[in-house]
């Protein structure tokens, strides 16, 4: 009998319980898990990843599951990974993305994973980013990442995805306006999704209103100023969307190349081959102009900030770090310290016990 | 951290009933754990995918069509052909009490019959897990 083959073996294998068991474990933080991944690190990075965010209701399930569809029809393998709010009373989550796409359960070439949120806020989970890398690993061509229904600055999800998808739907009124501050900015590829009620051409006219306003703003200024709104709030977002740090893509006259506006019927698939077109252009296009490894970088600088902030948050709610923070509390409201002291003595502690 | 209990709930079998699973999701979720709701008409190969690739620790099914006594075994004969054998199965809907023995002979942990509480099932479930 051979050895037991290790569980980073399996995953590379494309065993689907192996690569359940290691999402599984990156989502509780098992020292295993992070020992696994880091031995498939190198294979990773050839899935192409998408990610679909938009407000809830919006559509996002039933398009994903038209776009496994036609991913399917191409040969590739499809990995999904479906992110669901978890309950901030009782922790717990019902993940219902995966009932719009049971359908492909059966698919060999297909793997769809839940996750839930479970207190992340930014739309996605803090495990997602690993959890794309396992089905990148496991040999999953492409990867779908769903966020959670989003409102107006959950964007996490332009830190890892290579190609956003951003769906809207008619009828949200002024909503669309509100949006366009936050989630607006971060698409690549925008959708109207359930473009047979009416006002869809509607929703269509205000975003591309939005793109080509952005377009003449990058245009009239350097990109280092446009992106200067973007450095507040705990996501440190700089924007690699079609606007913010980066400046929008030029065609051969120098006119800046606006991202695709594309209507969709997600229940009846249409448009949905257009959508897919559209993706892999973005795709041929980044690796083309250099914006893959741009974008790869800045998500590797999202992932190392996140994951340093999670272990301060680890170690802060951990019983050391509790008793530490109840004594300091009480010390600030006795007046022996004020809160910035409090605050420095208490970082000094948690960051001592790290690994240097 | 302490590690989330996660459930699949589904529907297999025709019939196009799902308040009772709809409310178990409900209480399940209330109670702390993930639930993975993959709503009705669920085939016994589409339940075991799901239930591999989600990592599930419970996978609880509801039925009141009066198919359970083929399909349930199904489910544990598929999760046995894929080699899990730490998934718990419990069962629930519309079930004859003369049914209970076959079906815990076959492997389902449990049946939950209309009227339980669903604090006795998240009990149940709590306390028969099979992966620690």
């Amino acid at each position: 009998m051979p050895a037991e083959r290790s569980l980073s073996e399996r995953v590379a294998a494309g065993e689907a319980r192996a690569v359940a068991r290691l999402i599984s474990g990156l989502e509780d933080g098992e020292p295993r898990a992070v020992a696994a991944l880091r031995s498939l690190h190198r294979a990773t990075g050839k899935a192409h990843i998408v990610g679909i965010t938009g407000p809830p209701g919006s559509g996002k399930s039933t398009l994903t599951d038209k776009l496994i569809r036609h991913l399917r029809g191409t040969g590739a393998r499809v990995g999904v990974i479906a992110v669901d709010p978890s309950s901030p009373f009782s922790g717990g989550a019902i993940l219902g993305d995966r009932l719009r796409m049971q359908d492909h359960a059966t698919d060999p070439g297909v793997f769809i994973r839940s996750l839930a949120s479970r207190g992340k806020l930014g739309g996605l989970s803090r495990a997602t980013a690993a959890a794309a890398r396992v089905l990148d690993a496991a040999g999953y061509d492409w990867v779908i990442i769903e966020t959670v229904g989003v409102g107006q600055s959950e964007v996490d999800i332009v830190r890892i995805a290579d190609t956003v998808v951003l769906v809207s739907v008619p009828g949200l009124g002024d909503d669309i306006q509100v949006i366009k501050a936050g989630i607006m900015e971060i698409g690549d590829i925008f959708v109207v999704n359930k473009a047979d009620r009416e006002g869809a051409d509607r929703v269509v006219r205000e975003i591309k209103g939005m793109l080509e306003t952005a377009a003449a703003l990058s245009m009239s200024q350097p990109a280092a100023l446009l992106s200067q709104g973007g450095h507040h709030g705990a996501s440190a977002l700089t924007g690699t969307g079609a606007f913010g740090s980066t400046a929008m893509a030029l065609d051969e006259t120098g006119h800046p190349i606006l991202p695709p506006i594309i209507k969709t019927v997600a229940a009846t698939g249409e448009g949905v081959a257009e959508l897919a077109a559209a993706i892999a252009a973005h795709r041929s296009n980044l690796a083309t102009s250099g914006g893959l490894e741009a974008r790869r970088l800045e998500g590797a600088v999202t992932e190392m900030r996140g994951l340093i902030a999670y272990r301060l948050l680890d170690e802060l709610e951990g019983p050391k770090g509790r008793e530490l923070e109840a004594r300091l509390a009480r010390a600030v409201v006795d007046k022996e310290y004020d809160a910035y002291e409090a605050a420095d003595i208490l970082f000094a502690a948690l960051t001592q016990g790290g690994r240097a | 951290m302490e590690r989330k209990i996660r459930v699949l709930v589904a529907k297999p079998g025709l019939d196009g009933h799902d308040r009772g699973a709809k409310v178990i999701a409900r209480a399940l979720r209330d109670a702390g754990m993930e639930v993975i709701y993959t709503g009705l008409r669920q085939t016994p190969e589409q339940i075991v995918t799901a239930a591999v690739q989600e990592d599930a620790d419970v996978v609880a099914m509801s039925i009141l069509s009066g198919a359970h006594n083929h399909l349930f075994p199904r489910v544990m004969e598929l999760l046995a052909e894929k080699g899990v054998d730490d998934v718990l199965v419990v069962g629930g809907g519309v079930i004859p009490e003369d049914d209970y023995d076959f079906l815990k002979s076959k492997g389902i942990a449990a049946i939950f019959g209309p009227g339980t509480p669903t604090g006795s099932t998240i009990e149940f479930i709590r306390n028969n897990l099979k992966r620690k």
